[in-house]
């Protein structure tokens, strides 16, 4: 029956199914991404130059285990790969926000200068005066929160275009690279070459005091992202589109941008600026689930289940023990960057 | 994808654009010979200005009939001119490379250090140096070739897929996507070897001094068969400028002046980056301030760029030598902060693709 004399019933039945594939597709790939997350935690905590079984880490981890055994999953290897799972989450999130905020692909923090910032406040903190732990990630956080603001005032001219706001950032993140640079030269080579390997991404020194004030942030981040990302399907329509269809668009923007710097900061405040998870959480959870618009929660799964996998490989893996996480990421995601590049190019999508 | 009053250069229909307006020679030599004198000043006011104090008696024999035991003409000699001429060769590469890309490519955010064409250098000197434990001049020297070619192949050719060609968003982050993907590299590469590190670090950032003669001497050569080359493309990216179809028509073979351009490019700038680092910004905002003085004919832009880079990047060398007393800050942080201003400025404009 062709389409034009279709009833409305069929038609509407129609769509009921599209939508209920839909849903289906989105439910299998989030419960894989659930198990497969599931299963690289539990393989992080089990593998090791000391191998505990998994019941032993189970027991472990409800207080059953020996005083070794809690050592070494307790203090060692839980903060590490919560840590992992929680920033993983953050930069996934942030990624995809600003992804479809922007309406381009490539836009991620780490491309647009957010991140950089968090590098600045980071390194001028623990080379210049010094400062480490707790005070240090807020630096990072300050520093990413400022630069945003920045951007993002610079980029205005009645309203944000997604096109100004990514170049503006690029020049910012140019200049901003060039104070780390200059940072790196002042100091001893030792200290340096510390906060280089922060600059890559390292879970190396993680720890339960660390990871509470992370988990913390984003008990409050993650509703708020959630919230703000109601309008954001009728933003990706455009600015005049939206607009016209009720949503107060500078405002919605503003709020999501907001969310998504915090999450940025948080995670770079914890982990370092961990390169290419954001940017690739996105594009990959949007091949998994072509009809979802963003698929904001996908994107958020894929960041955990890459830190952990990344940080593993980085453990295990690769030629020489304890590389930071950053160079496995890298590893994986210049390449991917550079074919979605071609991609969304060729397709008349990259801006 | 963006709004059409923004519309990229790539957008513009091909008739639409209206050739350069000839500048009048008068005009063009009045601006080359103001030029000249700024880079006159540029260059005494980098041999004058220093840290250490040195009367202008031994400044102007430490150039001219130097004599080694006079502690004045010794700094003369071993610092503050190889310091000079790292900063001619290298304001000079990079001002001609910006404007040849910005030429070539139409697109008025174009700059070898915002393309990645830096980073690629730097990453295959850092590759050369640290793992092939190449430390002489002449045999890194290529690999900062070969960095910089492989770097503007693959940004150019993945920013100019499409259909409109390559738009100024589509370069930038495919530079600037290419530039993190070998930073990172470069970074895996520096973590385990200090050594190695603790030169890197000093070069990464963009300066002037701690270049041996050796390798100013070595890159110079490049330099100048960059400047050449890109000194004679001027009449091919004027007719470049009214589109490839019109260039075409007018009897250019549009695909060699893009492929003289890239080796005019990758010379320059590879020998730019190993001499003074990955400087950015030198090359985007120059050509932007030389088409203010010549307007937009490249014979007369092109040596306005010429003179007019040095002199900035000595410039920006004294402030930085200036400010930061008794310390100094390096070139390229100078530039970055003197640049990114320009930079934004030109994003914020309501046409910024003019070119």
């Amino acid at each position: 029956m062709s389409l034009t004399t279709a009833t409305t019933a069929e038609q509407i039945r129609a769509v009921h199914q599209a939508r209920h594939t839909g849903r289906g597709r989105e439910v299998v790939v989030t419960t894989i991404l659930l198990v497969a997350i599931l299963a690289a935690f539990a393989l992080s905590l089990s593998i090791g130059d000391f191998a505990v079984p998994i019941p032993d880490v189970l027991g472990a981890l409800v207080g059953r285990g020996d005083t070794g055994t809690h050592f070494i999953i307790i203090e060692l290897r839980l903060p590490r790969a919560l840590t992992a799972v929680c920033v993983g989450l953050a930069l996934g999130l942030a990624g995809a926000v600003f992804q479809a905020l922007l309406r381009n692909p490539l836009a991620s923090p780490d491309m647009i200068g957010v991140t950089q910032g968090a590098s600045v406040g980071a390194v001028l903190a623990s080379i210049t005066f010094g400062i480490s732990g707790i005070a240090l990630s807020f630096a990072a956080l300050a520093g990413a929160v400022v630069t945003s603001t920045l951007i993002y005032a610079l980029a205005w001219q009645r309203g944000v275009a997604g096109y100004r706001l990514i170049l503006v950032g690029i020049g910012v993140a140019g200049a901003l690279s060039s104070i780390v640079s200059y940072l790196l030269t002042s100091s001893d080579v030792t200290v340096s070459q510390d906060a280089l390997v922060w600059l890559t991404g390292s879970l190396n020194g993680s720890s339960l005091e660390q990871f509470w004030p992370l988990l913390g942030a984003l008990v409050v981040l993650l509703p708020l992202t959630a919230l703000a990302s109601l309008t954001l399907p009728v933003l990706q329509l455009g600015d005049d589109t939206a607009a016209g269809l009720g949503v107060p668009v500078e405002r919605s923007r503003r709020a999501l941008l907001g969310c998504a710097v915090g999450l940025t900061g948080v995670a770079v405040a914890a982990a370092g600026p961990v390169a290419f998870v954001a940017f690739v959480a996105g594009p990959v959870a949007r091949r998994l689930l072509p009809t979802k618009g963003a698929a904001l929660v996908q994107a958020a799964l894929i960041g955990a289940l890459l830190m952990l996998v990344a940080d593993f490989a980085a453990q295990h893996l690769l030629w020489s023990s304890q590389f930071p996480v950053g160079v496995v990421t890298s590893l994986i995601g210049a390449p991917y960057l550079l074919w979605l590049l071609s991609r969304a190019n060729r397709i008349g999508k990259g801006g | 994808m963006t709004p059409a009053i923004d519309a990229p250069p790539g957008e513009q229909p091909a008739t639409r654009r209206q050739p350069p307006a000839r500048v009048r020679t008068s005009t063009g030599l009045a601006g080359v010979l103001g030029l000249l004198v700024l880079l006159v000043v540029s260059i005494t006011l980098s041999l004058v200005v220093g840290s250490g104090h040195v009367p202008l008696s031994d400044v102007w024999n430490g150039v001219f009939s130097p004599d080694r035991s006079v502690e004045g003409q010794l700094i003369m000699r071993e610092l503050r001119i190889p310091r000079t001429v790292a900063g001619l060769l290298a304001g000079v590469a990079l001002g001609l490379a910006g404007a040849v890309i910005q030429g070539v490519t139409r697109n008025p955010l174009a700059d070898p250090g915002l393309l990645g064409i830096n980073a690629g250098a730097s990453a295959a000197v850092v590759f050369a140096i640290g793992w092939l434990g190449i430390t002489a001049a002449n045999g890194y020297i290529w690999f900062g070739f070969l960095g910089a070619a492989v770097a503007a192949t693959l940004v150019y050719g993945v920013g100019s897929l499409g259909r409109e060609g390559a738009t100024p968003v589509k370069l930038a982050l495919a530079g600037q996507a290419t530039s993190a993907a070998l930073i990172a590299l470069t970074t895996a590469m520096l973590l385990k070897d200090t050594e190695t590190y603790d030169r890197y670090r000093f070069w990464q950032v963009g300066s002037l001094t701690g270049r041996d003669a050796e390798v100013i001497a070595q890159a110079a050569p490049f330099v100048g068969i960059g400047v050449l080359l890109a000194l004679a493309l001027g009449p091919q990216l004027n007719a470049l400028a009214l589109g490839d179809d019109v260039a075409r028509g007018l009897g250019q073979k549009v695909g060699l002046i893009r492929v003289i351009s890239a080796v005019a490019v990758v010379l320059l700038t590879g020998a730019a980056t190993v001499i003074a680092g990955p400087i950015a910004f030198v090359g985007l905002v120059v050509p932007h301030a030389a088409r203010m003085l010549a307007g937009a004919d490249y014979r007369w832009l092109l040596v306005h760029c010429l003179l007019l880079a040095p002199s900035l990047l000595l410039v920006s060398d004294v402030i930085g030598r200036l400010i930061a007393r008794p310390g100094e800050l390096q070139v390229g942080i100078v530039t970055a902060a003197v640049g990114a201003v320009p930079f934004v400025i030109l994003v914020r404009r309501r046409k910024m693709a003019e070119l």
